[in-house]
């Protein structure tokens, strides 16, 4: 039997309400966590997605979806919302348990994850799943959808942010670069790509597959507003901290690199491209949950 | 009854700028071909509503796709071989899966981009387009035909693809009802021969079938401007009638106009067939009419098809 976790270590909504700041990033560093252990349980009991992307974006989604956002999740078309692209689609797991959890759909619903019939397809469906914003899977086409949004956000006096999250795959993708040039042409305001930068591709380490350093200098080079600081993807203090940054920004557009691991909360799937998206056997899942269940208690 | 010939790029672009004010959420996107797709124009006119992306695809259908989730209409133009093949994967995992109501105009189709040569002629568009779930796939067969898919294209909620030929082509539907989406356009009634035909070859098997009828074979004529969803029903109701059925396109044989027909009836009305097409290969530079003359496609080839078609089989 695996041990539930309790309401006290993640509990959604009190943290949409918290105001003091430092106990809201405790209370998403928990959140993430628990989010991790949902993912792993789905990911084990179904057999099948992508434990690998999915972890190393969980305090992200976390603090776009529970404090940075403005959303509305009873009204998810909601023309004024914020947008984020969830590029690196193969995080659908993660991106599903943190819409759930924010009260796009209902939890029990995780459970179907790429069953038949069901609303949660491998890969994010606009049209299927309350909340994503835009069908993925294929790499490279967020910055070019999420450059379209905050076009028609100006062309439409509109003031939502968009956000497109990408992963190193994407980085790769040429298509990704032509959006990056784009970008700079046009200016756009409230864009901003976030990087989640954990440098293990489904082949192996980015340095060996396809090495995207120095990606801060390329995107400087390329005329965006880089962070001058190359965030803790996993430290939910850090990510408030990035958006502080971002939120003061006047140049557009603006990227938000973030040191993240793939596999992050378990250590022999950390930094490892085998658990990319390899089946998690009993044994894995069991050995896995009981360490990411012991950080979790070990949080403050 | 044809006018002076027009370019449909020409036509499409006035179009463009008429339509502005009725479509104030219209925008336009081209890929530094804005002096060949005529949309340059409109970027003069209204430059906050146009975005020239430089040389890249892929990047302008998945913006276009992004600025359509928002509200706006956007137009995306390009060589039609370049937006099929280049931004293949944007227009079917963004643009079809998500029914996004973008216009994907595909400039310089078919052979008409002649003198640039085989790596500029986009003869497979329609195979690969009619491939793509959700997607309407329009052939205009004059200038008319063309600003009348635009506007209803504007209306509509999901994407449409509309093929465009470069160069002046005979007006043919200047004083006819307006084109309506997913219907075929009978212009001739007859019970020898059903031609189907799309695109700039519709001049052409109009004069083959007046040649036709001089030498007593009645030909029941079919534009079939939309290529998706297509019109089966009124090909059924043909091929009952006659039993032969010829096709006639500018773009390969495989996939095109002429597959489309024969899944139609093969399922519903089997019937004796030509196809009248590019063969499986790549063509080359040279004027206009000569090309689609080497390639197979004119009057004359027409007329002899449908001949040999009304020969009993052996």
């Amino acid at each position: 039997m695996t041990q539930r976790i309790t309401r006290k270590q993640c509990e959604p909504h009190t943290v949409l309400q918290e105001k003091d700041r430092k106990r809201k990033a405790a209370m998403l560093q928990r959140l993430a966590q628990g989010f991790r252990i949902k993912v792993l349980d789905i990911l084990h009991e179904k057999g099948t997605g992508h434990w690998g992307g999915a972890a190393s974006a969980a305090e992200l989604l976390a603090a776009l979806y529970f404090d940075v956002m403005n959303v509305r999740p009873d009204e998810p078309k909601w023309p004024e919302r914020d947008r984020l692209v969830v590029s690196k689609g193969h995080a659908s797991c993660m991106l599903y348990t943190v819409l759930a959890h924010r009260g796009y759909f209902p939890n029990a619903e995780l459970k179907t994850f790429r069953q038949i019939d069901s609303r949660l397809q491998g890969h994010p469906c606009m049209l299927k799943t309350p909340g994503v914003e835009m069908s993925t899977g294929s790499l490279g086409h967020g910055t070019s959808v999420a450059l379209g949004m905050a076009l028609a956000a100006r062309l439409l006096g509109k003031n939502y942010w968009t956000y497109v999250l990408l992963g190193d795959g994407d980085l790769n993708e040429g298509q990704t670069w032509e959006a990056i040039m784009a970008a700079a042409k046009f200016k756009p305001e409230r864009l901003v790509a976030l990087i989640d930068y954990n440098k293990v591709q489904l082949d192996g380490p980015s340095d060996q597959i396809m090495p995207m350093d120095p990606l801060p200098e390329k995107l400087r080079a390329f005329n965006w507003n880089v962070a001058p600081v190359v965030y803790d993807g996993h430290s939910a203090a850090a990510v408030l901290e990035s958006f502080d940054w971002v939120k003061t920004q006047r140049q557009w557009p603006a990227a938000v690199i973030y040191k993240t691991h793939k596999g992050r909360g378990v250590s022999f799937m950390e930094d490892n491209a085998h658990w990319h998206g390899a089946p998690i056997d009993d044994a894995t899942h069991a050995k896995a949950r009981q360490e990411l269940l012991k950080t979790l208690e070990e949080l403050p | 009854m044809t006018a002076a010939p027009v370019a449909m790029r020409d036509a499409f672009g006035e179009a463009l700028l008429s339509l502005a004010p009725e479509f104030p959420e219209m925008v336009v996107l081209d890929a530094d071909v804005s002096t060949s797709t005529r949309t340059a124009a409109y970027g003069k006119r209204h430059p906050d509503r146009f975005f020239n992306v430089g040389v890249a695809e892929a990047n302008m259908v998945d913006i276009a796709a992004g600025m359509a989730t928002c509200g706006l209409r956007p137009v995306v133009n390009t060589f039609a071989l370049f937006l099929t093949l280049k931004a293949a994967d944007q227009v079917r995992n963004i643009v079809c899966y998500n029914k996004l109501p973008v216009i994907l105009a595909g400039n310089y189709a078919g052979l008409s981009d002649s003198y640039d040569g085989a790596s500029h002629q986009s003869i497979l568009d329609l195979a690969i387009m009619r491939a793509m779930p959700n997607l309407t796939v329009v052939v205009p067969a004059d200038e008319v035909e063309l600003c009348q898919a635009l506007t209803v294209a504007l209306r509509r909620d999901g994407p449409v693809y509309i093929r465009i030929c470069r160069n002046p082509t005979p007006v043919l539907f200047a004083d006819a009802p307006p084109l309506d989406i997913g219907k075929i356009r009978k212009l001739k009634n007859g019970n020898d021969l059903t031609i189907a035909v799309c695109g700039v070859p519709t001049s052409m098997a109009i004069e083959a079938a007046d040649r036709l009828a001089q030498r007593g074979v009645a030909v029941d004529l079919l534009e079939v401007s939309t290529i998706k969803p297509i019109d089966a029903e009124a090909l059924a109701v043909s091929a009952r009638k006659t039993g032969k059925v010829l096709t006639v396109e500018e773009h390969t044989i495989h996939g095109g106009l002429g597959s489309a027909v024969a899944e139609v009836l093969s399922q519903r009305v089997p019937a004796r067939m030509g196809m009248i097409g590019i063969e499986d290969k790549f063509t080359e530079s040279g004027d206009y009419g000569a090309l689609l003359r080497k390639y197979g496609i004119s009057v004359e080839r027409i007329e002899s098809e449908a001949m040999r078609l009304l020969t009993p089989e052996r």
